[in-house]
Order: structure tokens, then sequence, then C-alpha cells
């Protein structure tokens, strides 16, 4: 059960992975990146019940701050990098 | 027993709503209704497969991270999300409607 649960968190992990790549705008790509940040979440979580090691529920803790982290500072650079572009043009 | 058939059918629900999840984020056509998807991972998907994980564990210290887990994905996510339609909205990122003269433009581009 543990294993069909991390089955289908990889296939969305897949899905999402195309949708960064296809995604039009740079928002697409940050949305997708955010979505598999936190299905690794789970899929971390799962993965340690699964080998039967709990001590991977710290990683999972851990990933979840530096997942929302990584998310508000690439939407602040974006949004620094856009504000720039138009002053110079 | 009964915990291990109701933790499997958590799990089960949990990893349906995550393929879901997954599903929407390809197939919606816009970023405002991408975000809908997105955010089921986040709170149904996380809920249920953390509560089939919760009745699971034997360990009482593995239950409060699972929580904590729980709790930090249920704080951060609608942050991030809020943040991000915030800056799409402010860089002139118009929603997508659904009528005669843009059904041509699918990806809701301005």
């Amino acid at each position: 059960m543990f294993l069909a649960a991390a089955a289908a968190l990889i296939a969305a992990m897949i899905l999402a992975l195309a949708r960064a790549f296809a995604g039009p705008t740079v928002y697409d790509r940050i949305l997708a990146v955010n979505l598999i940040g936190s299905q690794t979440v789970l899929l971390i979580a799962v993965m340690g019940f699964v080998t039967g090691r709990p001590d991977f529920l710290d990683i999972s803790l851990l990933y979840a701050l530096i997942n929302f982290v990584a998310t508000i500072a690439v939407l602040r650079y974006v949004k620094r990098g856009r504000a720039q572009a138009d002053k110079q043009s | 027993m009964i915990l291990d058939i109701l933790s499997w059918i958590s799990i089960a629900i949990g990893a349906f709503f995550v393929l879901v999840s997954g599903v929407g984020v390809w197939r919606m056509p816009d970023l405002f209704t991408r975000m809908h998807p997105a955010g089921l991972t986040d709170s149904t998907g996380a809920g249920f497969l953390l509560l089939g994980l919760l009745l699971q564990s034997d360990d009482w210290l593995v239950s409060v991270k699972l929580v904590l887990i729980f709790i930090f994905l249920l704080f951060t996510s609608p942050v991030a999300t809020h943040a991000l339609a915030h800056a799409a909205l402010l860089d002139g990122l118009k929603p997508w409607v659904r009528s005669r003269d843009k059904a041509r433009d699918k990806d809701g581009e301005p």
C-alpha cells in the first residue's frame, strides 16, 4: 500500500515536471516546482515508512520548510528582475 | 486490523487526490486555474496520506512529526500560493475567461 502511494506520487511528479517544462509563463514553472516540492515531502515520508526507518520524517520536515523559503525567494527574484527589466527598456 | 484497514483506505484516498492534482496541473488551461489542483496536493492529498501514515505509526515521536509536517504544509502552502498569484497579477497576467474572441489563444497570456 505504501508502494502504491509512492507510485501515485511519482506519477503526479512526472505530470508536474511536464508542466514545469511546458509552462508558458515563469509563474507556471514556479507553481510546478512548488508542487514537486510538496510531493517530495510526502514521498520522503512514505518512503520512510516503506523502508521502516521513520527518521526520514526529519528530512521531510526540513524539506517542507526549505520548499517554502525557496518558492518565496524565487518569486522575489523574478519580481525584481521584471521591474528592473521594465525600467531599463 | 481495523486500524490497518482504515489506514489503507486513507492512504488510497490520499494517493487518488495526489494523482488527480497532478493531472489537473497538467490539463488546466491557465495559471490561476492550475493553482486549484496544485493546492489539492497540499491540503487533501497530504492530509489523507499523513493520516494514513499516522494510523500506522507506533512511536509517539513519529506521530508528532507527522502532525508537525501537516501543520507546516497547512501554513506555508496558502502563503506561497497567495504570493505567486499576487506576483502574477502584478505582472499583468490576465485570468482565463471563456469568450468567443479569446477562444483561440489557449494559454491565457496577455
